[in-house]
């Protein structure tokens, strides 16, 4: 058995950078690397896709990230866990398979489904009806290292998922190295928190930290992700691979450490509901943070569903002012289009860009800018009748205020999650092993 | 004299659902007391007004030190659908940093 293990997040959401990760595997003396690559809307874009082709549905950047990394996952031997597979875990491990035999690479593919839980929705009815949203498009289950586990006791150099709950795919390597017991709820949680700091990569790193002459960070353009060194008792010193940019101390840690938790004692997931409250972190060192302390309860009975739906389309327009009077133009744009509009959508949205637009108040602390850009939005239900929104707001160019310029138009389909609970028991993962 | 959050703390903004998450970290953990008295649950509710259309619940985490406010229905329908600019309200962390106290001598 390991004394320690040491893991690295090359991933912290489904566009992030591929550099990162390559530089983590290449030097980072990794045992694990995890891309975490899937936002709550993110499977269920995957699963429009699946539908019109089924060969896909998993994330639009694995061929590329897997073409990249294999190689040097393979000399390093440094597995790989993922939840790149989305709405298709099985059509993801076939594509890895497929780009290995490309490169004439030898790998072994495990991919962990059982999460998607769509033919049991009516079983997740509660009071009001989930079709009462939309047209239904997904329901996934966010399983736990229940299911990775039997993933890592096979040979895989790859373990591929679908929604599995983010600090899981962290945890799970830890409880298959150190053994430790499904009842050690302290090890569990603590092993959590560590998942928790390292799921979002760069967030721990210095990305998303930097605020120029109050908060700097060095080389943000080389930004490096972070990695974990895990003792069996759990203890993690943070680092980051020599060389690479950003930045890696308790201010950046307690960011992250804090990052979308609601009550801090009780941070739920499928494997235990930990208590952030008694981590305590330390530097030890340049860019070298310990954490210790996480604690934790016996695991939640039930799983979360992120459920996803069909929302209708959202239209936009933007067109600029500048100079004198130009937020009173705008405004006047604004009433404008309102006026023009707000009989045909009973969702709209008129904001003011470089004023107004982002926080709805400037708390009246500020003063007016040379410039501001009017931003309206509508909701509809056809992608026709969204794109009345950037039809109109185009059409002040001859029928505005003076002096607009730049208009620009947008049409989005629109995804809606909303979130419901499962009897463990009703989900059953499974493990599927492919090779090349 | 009166200071701005920004001058002595930094924040982060998460979210969940239509909740928004906001953490409010002190430079200097002397400075912890100085948010605990003051940036209440009810003062952050009533600075961010409108932003927030929910109840405010504040966790002190006196290790770290930190406090932790989660804010109910303040993304107006969240991440998914919303026809707001930023939908996962990331940027409003620099909204609670706006909020004023009562910095004593600072």
């Amino acid at each position: 058995m390991k004394t320690s293990v040491r893991i690295g997040c090359g991933a912290g959401f489904s566009g992030d950078r591929l550099e990162p990760a390559l530089m983590l595997v290449q030097q980072g003396e990794l045992d694990y690397l995890v891309l975490e690559c899937l936002a709550e809307r993110t499977i269920a874009l995957a699963q429009k896709r699946k539908r019109q082709d089924a060969t896909l549905g998993y994330d639009p950047l694995l061929e590329r990230r897997i073409e990249r990394l294999l190689p040097y996952l393979l000399a390093q031997k440094v597995r790989l866990i993922t939840n790149m597979g989305a709405a298709n875990p099985l059509a993801a491990a076939q594509k890895i398979v497929d780009i290995a035999q490309r490169l004439s690479l030898p790998v072994r593919v495990a991919a962990v489904t059982g999460d998607d839980v769509f033919s049991l929705l009516s079983a997740l009815e509660t009071g009001q009806p989930l079709s009462a949203s939309g047209p239904l498009i997904s329901a996934n289950a966010y399983l736990g290292i229940e299911a990775i586990l039997p993933a890592l006791a096979t040979d895989a150099n790859i373990i591929i998922t679908g929604r599995v709950a983010d600090p899981s795919l962290f945890l799970a390597p830890l409880v298959h190295e150190f053994g430790w017991s499904p009842n050690d709820y302290d090890l569990l949680g603590q092993g959590t928190v560590i998942g928790h700091l390292l799921e979002c990569a760069g967030h721990l790193t210095g990305g998303y930290f930097a605020d120029p002459g109050r908060k700097d960070v060095p080389d943000m353009a080389h930004l490096g992700h972070p990695f974990a060194e895990v003792s069996s008792d759990g203890t993690a010193v943070f680092g980051k691979v020599a060389g690479t940019g950003g930045l890696l101390n308790l201010a950046t840690a307690k960011e992250q450490l804090l990052y979308e938790v609601m009550d801090p004692s009780q941070y739920l997931t499928p494997d235990v509901v930990a208590d952030f409250t008694q981590v305590r972190l330390a530097e030890t060192g340049p860019n070298q943070v310990r954490a210790s302390g996480g604690q934790g309860q016996p695991r939640p009975d039930k799983l979360k569903v992120s459920v996803g739906y069909e929302a209708g389309f959202i239209g936009e327009g933007e067109i600029s002012y500048a100079g004198a009077n130009a937020l009173g133009r705008a405004q006047l744009a604004g009433a404008i289009i309102q006026e023009r509009l707000q009989d045909r959508f009973t969702d709209l949205r008129i904001d003011y860009i470089g004023s107004t637009s982002v926080h709805r108040t400037n708390f009246g602390h500020y003063p007016a800018p040379y410039e501001i850009r009017l931003r309206v939005a509508g909701r509809a239900l056809t992608a026709q009748q969204a794109a009345l929104v950037g039809e109109e707001v185009e059409a002040l160019y001859t029928n505005g205020p003076a002096a607009g310029g730049g208009a620009r138009k947008y049409v989005h389909e629109l995804v809606g999650i909303v979130s419901t609970l499962i009897d463990r028991n009703q989900v059953s993962p499974h493990v599927t092993l492919f090779q090349s | 004299m009166t200071i701005k959050l920004y001058d002595i703390a930094h924040s982060r903004a998460g979210d969940k659902g239509n909740t928004l998450t906001l953490s409010l970290i002190p430079y200097k953990a002397e400075d912890y007391p100085l948010l605990q008295a003051q940036v209440t649950a009810e003062a952050v509710k009533q600075h961010l007004g409108d932003i927030v259309a929910g109840e405010i619940t504040r966790y002190e985490l006196p290790n770290l030190p930190a406090l932790q406010f989660v804010c109910q229905q303040a993304l107006m329908g969240g991440v998914t659908t919303s026809l707001t600019m930023d939908t996962h309200g990331k940027s409003l962390s620099f909204a609670l940093l706006e909020m004023r106290i009562d910095g004593g001598d600072k």
